[in-house]
């Protein structure tokens, strides 16, 4: 073994080709969605970027989203969780009857619907983790049960509406913080009828935090002498990130602000994020999916690892389930059908592998925001649900075979 | 005789490493030709490039195989010329039977359908060539290391061979199942069969080797014949590792201390036949300070004895007593004995030591991240320094310890096993064939470890197939057969002819 002696001019070329070369899926990823949007934006006549339809999409998403997270923990320990779609519609239909046939406190009923999707979680973990049945068994029974309990407990029929505080678990939206006068003298500027202050500033703070974080990380990088992103390439992917969350934020701030699953999804994006990659917890989860055998001789306890991840996507299909019913302001039978799926393919297209060990949280939110433009762009077209499901399902599959033939590829 | 290969001016570079650079290496037609070289060298990287696991374009220098320019695309190409490999890391199906596992690809087929009658009567020949007694609907999962070594010889008889290519086929066999293989491979060669045989074990090389060529970091460094000098093995090691080795183990002061970990009455049962006792009774002991020895043959028990007392990590109804410094000590599970101080340094790094997947880094920390942490919260600064620490101190040939261990040569990821338990900072540290695939350079540097380790009052059990290194390195060896321990020799006593009677005559 010898180490590669070259000129800096020779290292510098050959530092990106190959940088580019092991990074190719994350930017491959990044530049799909660029690609996807602009192309939606420019089909729809600029439909995609209005800020209604921004705020629409964020909302739609938003359980897919919050369902990714805690798909992703469990795709990444090596399993899969086939029940979230028929948890999440199980877990609307039992808000539904509690607050509406009922008439239960609101918050109280918020809290035994996530204590109850906690629970199921749970239930089917036990099962997986210390009765090793596969978890593709035991979800896929859990799937049916609880599609067939939601029927059960609506006696088929929609339950709704749901009261003001219910809602805006979906629907509201975070007042101004900021004086209305601020929003007022600014509107004129950015030619808009009116601006929500606290939302240009989100995006503003978000983005600053994005690339002051990205620099501290570079920086690390260099001290430990890791092959780093060309500086070029640093600069350019952080100004589109940073420009695009500005862009958003601007957006919706001349609409109606900053919508509550937002600030949600946001916090439980960072939370998560910062788990898997910054805590001994995420790390033993990364280390049972990359070879559950090796963890466990590790002193990983591996069994609890396993229940936890699936108790925790029981806690996020609860929580998705709240904002979905809320959303539609009724409990219907269907609610939550073949959700899983968007919410797996979402994380796979996010990078995560199916044998488990590897995936990013911030990977599988890319995956569930294309999938989302995806819908939401092929809506807005008027493209049929028919072609929609196909089309949305050769993305999967090119974005698997692409991730395949990248490893090949380094092998 | 002829050339039957001629490989010339072989470079492959990786992201960041150049593992060959212009390596040049002849093998006559019908002798054994041994590549030998440190850790790292590019061995293995060398025969992949021969048998187009990296296809011709991937790499510069020309390859010229019975007279002809090789190019080959992929494994199918050159196993149709007749070169063989089997890879360092062995490459059967666990839940397929040896027959199956034989004919994968090349089954036996009477119209379309399977002949099982055929196979079956194919693998007992075939694993009666090797030497092995197992019926060919064994499932491969059930075989040791060993065995499994054998079965992929096998699968290489049964195709047509005229070149095969032995990546550390010993690394993992007794010395009994080692004499076996080395004769198997004279035999074929009297069949006209040419092989190249890469190992660390030099004795073997002087054994069969016909030539020899020594790579040193991804150049070759001299290659040498047995017809015109006979080949010795300070010569190899001395281009091996660029100067003299007197001594092949270090000088060791012996000072045993207090007791450390005392072990009485331990039986096993079998996880699967319940009716089995794989453990009986055994009683051993590890002071401070002492290199304790475990002897025994393939298959003795020595791997099941560690494992059950880890954390009963293997076989179940274990009963017996533990105590640690003097004191009772709780080890049912793994987490458990590593509080009490335990450490297994496992024989199958690749399914149960390592994370291939993962970094250097994160395979070194993983068996004590509360080390790199507070408060459950990662400090990736302190991990990058710890694992800096250990692949200086190891000498771990990496370009950097973010490095995916997937990519590192197999003696290397050796290394990284060893750090990461000696991290987890252990009291008694079990060794289960610590230098198994490591060069004679590495070796001496773990022995070095070892010692260190003894000398800061650690105790250090080592199981190992190896009896020159158990005879080198251990204050007191226990041997092991079917399951018990049959005698105990302190270092003075023990040779490997008094070890060998214990074994046989029990
Ligand atoms: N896929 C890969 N990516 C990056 N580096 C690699 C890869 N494969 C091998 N290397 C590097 O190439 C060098 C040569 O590795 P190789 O496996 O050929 O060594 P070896 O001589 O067989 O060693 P050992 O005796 O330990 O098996 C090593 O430094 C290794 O880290
Ligand atoms: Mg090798």
């Amino acid at each position: 073994m010898a180490m590669a002696e070259t000129t800096d001019m020779e290292t510098e070329t050959k530092g990106i080709g190959e940088y580019l070369k092991a990074h190719l899926r994350e930017y491959g990823l990044l530049f799909a969605l660029i690609a996807i949007m602009a192309f939606f934006q420019i089909v729809t006549g600029g439909t995609l970027l209005r800020a209604v339809n921004i705020t629409n999409l964020l909302l739609q998403n938003s359980y897919i989203i919050i369902m990714a997270l805690g798909m992703l923990v469990v795709i990444v320990s090596g399993n899969i969780d086939l029940s979230v779609g028929s948890v999440m519609g199980f877990i609307g239909a039992l808000a539904a009857v509690m607050i509406v046939n009922y008439e239960i406190n609101t918050y109280l009923t918020i809290l035994v619907c996530l204590v109850c999707g906690t629970l199921i979680g749970a239930a089917q973990g036990y099962w997986v983790a210390y009765w090793k049945i596969p978890s593709f068994i035991v979800t896929l029974a859990g799937m049916l049960v609880f599609r067939g309990l939601s029927l059960w407990l609506l006696e088929g029929q929609s339950v709704g509406p749901f009261p003001k505080e219910f809602q805006v678990l979906a629907n509201g939206f975070v007042p101004d913080l900021f004086p209305a006068s601020i929003g007022e003298s600014l509107a004129p500027i950015f030619d808009a009828r009116k601006v929500n202050v606290l939302a240009l500033c989100t995006g503003l703070v978000a983005a600053f935090v994005i690339v002051w974080m990205g620099m501290r990380k570079r920086a690390r990088n260099r001290a430990y002498g890791i092959v780093d992103e060309p500086r070029s390439f640093f600069i350019a992917r952080n100004a589109i990130v940073g420009l695009a969350l500005i862009f958003i934020m601007f957006k919706l701030s001349t609409f109606r602000g900053l919508p509550n699953v937002l600030i949600t999804m946001g916090v439980l994006t960072i939370i998560y994020a910062f788990i898997t990659e910054k805590t001994t917890l995420g790390r033993r989860i990364y280390a049972l999916g990359g070879n559950e055998k090796a963890a466990k001789l590790s002193g990983i306890k591996t069994e609890r690892l396993t229940f936890l991840s699936f108790a925790n996507m029981g806690l996020l299909a609860a929580a998705a389930g709240l904002v979905f019913a809320a959303r539609l302001n009724t409990a219907t039978p269907k609610a939550g059908f073949a959700l899983e799926l968007d919410v797996i393919a979402a994380v796979f297209i996010g990078g995560a592998s199916m044998s488990g060990g590897v995936g990013k949280i911030v990977g599988a939110v890319v995956g569930a925001f294309l999938m989302g433009v995806l819908n939401n762009g092929m809506s807005i077209m008027g493209i049929g649900i028919d072609y929609q499901q196909m089309i949305k399902g050769l993305v999967l599959l090119a974005a698997v075979i692409f991730d395949v033939y990248n490893k090949s590829k380094q092998g | 005789m002829s050339a039957l290969l001629e490989m010339r001016s072989i470079t492959k570079t990786f992201p960041g490493v150049k593992a060959l650079d212009e390596v040049n290496l002849t093998v006559k037609e019908g002798e054994i030709h041994a590549l030998v070289g440190e850790n790292g060298a590019g061995k293995s990287t060398l025969m992949k490039v021969l048998s187009g696991v990296y296809p011709a374009g991937s790499y510069d220098g020309e390859i010229h195989y019975d007279g002809q320019l090789a190019e080959f695309g992929d494994i199918a190409d050159s196993e149709r010329r007749g070169i063989i490999i089997i890879h360092q890391e062995l490459a059967l199906v666990p839940l397929l039977s040896i027959a199956e596992n034989l004919f994968l690809g090349n089954e036996l087929t009477k119209g379309g359908i399977i002949d099982w009658q055929g196979t079956f009567k194919r693998t007992e020949e075939l694993l009666k060539k090797v030497g092995l007694s197992e019926a060919p609907t064994t499932l491969v999962d059930k075989l040791g290391v060993g065995k499994q070594q054998l079965v992929e010889i096998a699968k290489a008889l049964s195709k047509e061979v005229r070149l095969l290519i032995l990546d550390e086929p010993t690394a993992a066999l007794s010395e009994a199942d080692s004499q076996a293989l080395l004769n198997l491979m004279l035999e074929l060669k009297s069949h006209g069969v040419t092989s190249i045989i890469i190992s660390h074990k030099l004795n073997e090389v002087r054994r069969v080797a016909d030539s020899v060529t020594v790579i040193r970091d991804g150049t070759t460094v001299s290659t040498m014949d047995a017809k015109t000098q006979p080949i010795t093995e300070d010569a190899i090691v001395r281009d091996m590792v660029g100067r003299d080795m007197a001594h092949r183990y270090p000088d060791r002061e012996r000072r045993a201390g207090d007791m450390l970990l005392e072990v009485t009455d331990w039986n096993v049962w079998h996880s699967e036949h319940v009716e089995r006792q794989v453990i009986k009774n055994a009683a051993f002991n590890v002071r401070a300070g002492e290199v304790v020895g475990i002897a025994g043959l393939m298959g003795s028990g020595r791997t099941e004895l560690a494992m059950s007392l880890f954390g009963r990590s293997y076989g179940r109804n274990i009963s017996g007593s533990v105590a640690i410094k003097g004191q009772p000590a709780d080890v049912s599970s793994v987490p458990k004995a590593i509080d009490a101080g335990l450490a297994y340094v496992t024989e199958d790094r690749k399914s149960l030591g390592l994370i291939l997947e993962e970094t250097i880094q994160r395979n070194i920390t993983l068996a004590n991240l509360p080390g790199v942490s507070s408060g459950g919260i990662l400090n990736e600064n302190e991990e990058t320094e710890v694992s800096e620490k250990y692949r200086n101190a190891m000498n771990i040939r990496t370009p950097s310890v973010f490095q995916k261990v997937m990519n590192l040569s197999g003696g290397n990821q050796q290394k990284v096993v060893l750090s990461k338990w000696l991290f987890a900072q252990p009291d008694v540290l079990i060794l289960d064939e610590p230098t198994r695939g490591i060069d004679v350079g590495a070796k001496f540097e773990i022995y070095g470890i070892i010692n260190d380790l003894s000398a800061q009052g650690k105790g250090v059990l080592m199981i190992s197939s190896e009896m020159p290194e158990l005879l080198g390195m251990c204050d007191r060896i226990y041997v092991m057969n079917e399951g018990a321990l049959v005698g105990e020799l302190t270092a003075e006593e023990a040779s490997q002819e008094r070890i060998m009677s214990l074994i046989v005559t029990e």
